[in-house]
């Protein structure tokens, strides 16, 4: 403090203070005073009153949840519906040995013995008129079971409720995704309003994206408890025509999917025991009409309630059947890239239609010795652009390659819809990578690893080294051949359907551009080089093409999981079935008017002609009517 | 000691200390106020139990709690006011600081960002229910009173800050119980009543502005007061409820763990916010005065300790800090009675939760150190 402030008077200060607190004081009493008068006029003015209504409050107000709108194929088939379960409840202020009654229904199998300490403590934390769950779904013999010993067991009883059931179960887990009982977490998204007595919630695929639409709004309704709390019927209560209104709850809204079920079924049945992914898209809309990951687990396990131990074998299976390879999985592309490739080569003038290739299986960049391997040693010898897509040929790839330069690759492959997420509307994807010089400044933090090498580019021309895809860019990049570069999101959700008016609703959205190669030559040239890849005299999947009644047009993949050193040769026997190639297709069909565009990953699957050109092969066949399996 | 009024020391020769008064005297403990928080916590106990619905183990939690709490206000007695004073600016900085890192890395809970861990969780704003008092009595300690102009702005300021970063968590009860804490060391002060007026005329931006601060939940709870009967299912329900459960009680209550209201459910956070509707409904109008009756005695000798208090700093903030227990009762028997907007602020010392019984109770610990420090100065 400085000499020129002002001195303190202590004694004015400490009277104005005692001033101040007189006045805060009488202040503070007065609002007290309120409370009292408040007071006094609810327990002593209004006493009879509110007596009243606290015995008139035997009529307690409960929530109603509303029934969750269902979920269906493009033809009305049902993905998701509800269906009544029992489960069995009981009330512990009615039993007088808690622990031992549950020892016997646990003996009657019941219930699961490992549940008895936390159910014990359930039913001691809660109120004791309140009932405890002790299994979610009873089955009819259980229940058949239970009927007959029931006087045995009193204040347990059977309640019914719907649960989430989903007909086709594993075939569309990754697609409609499952219901959960809401988790704490949830109710942070959640308005809790909308969702008090609501005990289950979208988690994943389109039970969590359209979760506002399906979950609909709850009622309520007034419901009479005896002097226990414990509900009776309105009927049977004297006050029971005295009751206000109730608000009956508002459906949720169908949605309606665009997948095809029988084709969902198909190609699950298809990539059944093997591990990837079959996607399938109609080229004109962006519709999903199969969306395959494989291995797939059973959604109804999820929705019914499953112990940790059933969730932890899940989780920690090595071959993920909870993970989503069809949005989320990352593939090398491999030689799947090509026809884009070719079609950006014509486009920036790297190559022509004419110009001929020597291949000799092997390529080198110039003044270097490594020796880029083609996939068949001995060479393809002469080729042309066309017969370097039908042979699938690397080398013309690798020579071409440094023409087109990584930056323009990045830029046309990009424009197919590569290296970025699609826009699918259930959301969740991996967006993949193209690299270019610029991702890989900004990938790496050391200076060296910055640097783009030219034979980074000759290796990104097969779709190696860094570039990755998902099964859903695939086959929408196939999709996008397939229309000569018109362009659609993919979406699994076509439209909702009210359930009370039947209206329906549609957003179909902003497409997006259309990739930019106007040359129809260019076009005509490169599909019909897929068009020799099956049905072509040296086509590369010319056996899965064999005996079609219409025309298709396809390109094999085949991506190295791991790297051969220079002079190794690649044996399939002799290497573990993890560490082999993964096989991938995509194919569209018919060739003249497609519509139907597919990609199909098999991880380990060896060659992408072999294994996954069949298999697109039976999807394209069932789509087309044309199936040894086509429903009757 | 006692000082003569001559201001020379004179030795006091009362009876022999028997051991316990020994014991007191020695820890600073105030024993009036003691007792009478004793009081509030016995009579809340009593209450929690029935209104936890007779649950042993959420009653010893709390038994547990408030043995800490007792800890926490034995260790702030033992703490001299002049050392509170020089560590006060620097307390204040500290909670700013975990204010602003609440909102940027704060732990996400029911909808509100209002936890830090740092090995254990806590609340920051809990420091500020102190550290705002502190710091205005800590400014106007070497300044003259009553304030000019120049130094209130200073304080609306220090005051201002973190209720902002507070009612951003969101979290607008302990917001306005922190600026009440602040605005009351300021009036206690002496603040000139035109400026006084000049400021509750400011204030309806200032409302305008809290307004905007509000959560639609919070917006809803004043809508809700004008008719509660308009949401019965949703937020008019808690006022309802509560207004019944008091009002059936009457005068001599339905008796101990007997109130239906309570027992069956029907009252919403019946051992928290709402615990006083718990005991309107069971113990009855005798009851609830009982336990008012005992916040005025406590209140009024924490004024008594402020009135005695022998510097600036000491006295504003023993004034705040009874004052503010004050705001604390009234806000939320108003709330339960339906008088005020449904404000999350428990029921001091009785309501089920530990973190603010902790604090209001290092603040009663700071009480009995100003009483028991008292500097020797001549009137």
């Amino acid at each position: 403090m400085d000499l020129l402030s002002p001195i303190k008077d202590h004694h004015r200060e400490r009277q104005l203070f005692i001033a101040r607190v007189a006045l805060l004081s009488a202040g503070s009493l007065l609002l007290l005073a309120i409370v009292i008068v408040r007071l006094v006029q609810l327990q002593v003015l209004d006493y009879e009153d509110f007596a009243a209504q606290s015995q008139g409050n035997r009529v307690r107000i409960e929530p109603v949840p509303p029934i969750r709108g269902l979920i269906f194929d493009r033809n009305g088939r049902v993905l998701a519906e509800n269906l009544p379960a029992y489960q069995l409840e009981m009330i512990p202020e009615q039993i007088d040995d808690i622990d031992d009654t549950l020892h016997r229904l646990a003996a009657l199998g019941l219930l699961d013995a490992l549940d008895i300490p936390r159910l014990t403590q359930l039913a001691e934390a809660g109120p004791r008129f309140k009932p405890v769950t002790l299994n979610l779904q009873l089955s009819d013999e259980e229940i058949a079971n239970f009927a007959i010993q029931r006087p045995r067991f009193p204040g347990v009883d059977f309640q019914p409720r719907l649960v989430r059931h989903y007909p086709h179960g594993e075939a569309v887990a990754h697609a409609v995704g499952y219901v959960g009982a809401v988790s704490s977490r949830d109710l942070e998204r959640l308005e809790p309003s909308r969702y008090t007595g609501t005990a289950q919630t979208g988690k994943t695929g389109v039970e969590l994206t359209v979760e506002s639409t399906l979950h609909g709004f709850p009622g309520y309704r007034h419901v009479v408890t005896n002097a226990l709390g414990r509900t009776v019927l309105a009927e049977a209560s004297e006050s029971g025509d005295a009751l206000p209104a109730d608000a009956t709850p508002a459906p949720g809204n169908n949605v309606i999917l665009s997948l095809d079920l029988d084709l969902q079924l198909l190609a699950t049945e298809l990539m059944r025991d093997r591990r990837g992914s079959a996607v399938a898209i109609d080229p004109w809309s962006g519709d999903v009409l199969a969306l395959v990951s494989a291995p797939s687990f059973d959604p109804n396990l999820f929705a019914v309630g499953m112990s940790g131990a059933e969730f932890a074998e899940l989780q920690n299976d090595p071959d993920q059947p909870l993970f989503n390879r069809a949005t989320r999985g990352t593939y090398p592309p491999g030689s799947t890239i090509k026809p884009m490739l070719a079609l950006a080569a014509l486009e920036t003038g790297a190559t022509n239609l004419t110009r001929k290739t020597m291949c000799r299986g092997y390529f080198r960049l110039p003044n270097t010795t490594h020796r880029y391997r083609d996939w068949k040693p001995e060479g393809h010898g002469e080729v042309v652009l066309h017969d370097a897509i039908e042979q699938s040929c690397d080398v013309y790839f690798y020579e071409i390659s440094t023409a087109i330069g990584i930056d323009r690759m990045h830029d046309y492959l990009e424009m197919f819809g590569l290296g970025r997420t699609s826009g699918l509307d259930i959301g969740g994807e991996s967006s993949g990578l193209v690299p270019s010089r610029d991702w890989k400044r900004r990938a790496f933090r050391n200076h060296a690893d910055q640097r783009w090498f030219q034979g980074e580019t000759v290796i990104a021309s097969i779709g190696q080294g860094y570039m990755l895809a998902t099964p859903l860019q695939l086959a929408s990049a196939a999709a996008t051949l397939a229309t000569r570069g018109v362009r659609h999101r993919p979406r699994l959700i076509t439209a909702t359907e009210d359930v009370v008016t039947g209206e329906r609703a549609r957003d179909p959205g902003e497409p997006p551009a259309t990739v930019d190669i106007d040359n129809d030559y260019y076009w005509s040239s490169i599909l019909d080089a897929m068009r020799a890849v099956m049905h072509g005299p040296r086509g590369t999947a010319r056996a899965a093409g064999s005996g079609a009644s219409y025309r298709m047009a396809g390109k094999s993949g085949t991506a190295q999981v791991f790297s051969l050193a220079q002079e190794e040769e690649y044996d399939e026997d002799e290497i573990a079935e993890r560490l082999r190639d993964h096989a991938l297709f995509i194919a569209f069909a018919p060739f003249e008017r497609p519509s139907i565009a597919v990609a199909v990953i098999v991880e380990n699957g060896s060659s992408g002609s072999r294994t996954a050109a069949p298999i697109a092969r039976a999807i394209l066949d069932q789509y087309l009517g044309f199936s040894k399996y086509a429903r009757k | 000691m006692r000082v003569s009024s001559t201001g020379k020391f004179v030795a006091q020769r009362p009876a022999p200390l028997n051991q316990f008064t020994r014991l007191v005297r020695s820890l600073n403990i105030d024993t009036p106020l003691l007792i009478g928080l004793l009081l509030i916590l016995g009579v809340g106990l009593v209450v929690l139990y029935s209104a936890v619905g007779e649950n042993l183990r959420l009653w010893l939690n709390q038994l547990v709690r408030l043995c800490v709490a007792l800890f926490v206000m034995l260790f702030f007695t033992q703490l001299s006011p002049d050392f509170l004073r020089r560590w006060t600016p620097w307390g204040y900085i500290l909670g700013c600081t975990l204010l602003v890192l609440v909102l940027v890395v704060g732990e996400v809970s029911q909808g509100a960002r209002r936890w830090l861990d740092f090995g254990i969780r806590f609340q920051p704003s809990e420091i500020m229910k102190l550290a705002v008092p502190m710091m205005a009595a800590w400014y106007l300690h070497e300044r003259p009173v009553p304030p000019t102009l120049r130094h209130v702005m200073t304080l609306l300021v220090l005051i201002i800050l973190p209720t902002i970063l507070i009612a951003r968590q969101p979290d607008l009860g302990t917001a306005l119980l922190i600026a009440a804490s602040g605005f009351i060391v300021i009036i206690l002060a002496g603040l000139p009543l035109r400026l006084l007026l000049m400021l509750l005329v400011l204030a309806a931006p200032g409302a305008l502005l809290l307004w905007h601060f509000m959560q639609d939940y919070q917006k809803q709870r004043v809508l809700t007061l004008l008719n509660p009967e308009a949401d019965p299912l949703g937020a008019g329900y808690n006022i309802i409820q509560s207004k019944i459960a008091i009002g059936s009680g009457g005068l001599f209550g339905k008796g101990w763990t007997n109130g239906s209201q309570a027992q069956l459910e029907f009252l919403p956070e019946r051992d928290t916010d709402f615990i006083f509707a718990v005991m309107g409904e069971e113990l009855g109008l005798l009851g609830v005065l009982t336990l008012i009756g005992l916040y005025i005695f406590v209140i009024g000798r924490g004024l008594y300790i402020a009135i005695q208090a022998h510097d600036t700093y000491s006295r504003l903030l023993a004034g705040s800090i009874s004052l503010t227990f004050f705001v604390y009762v009234f806000v939320n028997t108003a709330m339960v009675t339906g008088l005020v907007p449904v404000v999350g602020i428990p029921l001091p010392l009785v309501s089920f939760g530990g973190t603010s019984m902790v604090t209001l109770m290092a603040g009663f610990g700071i009480l009995m150190a100003i009483n028991s420090h008292r500097k020797l100065l001549p009137h």
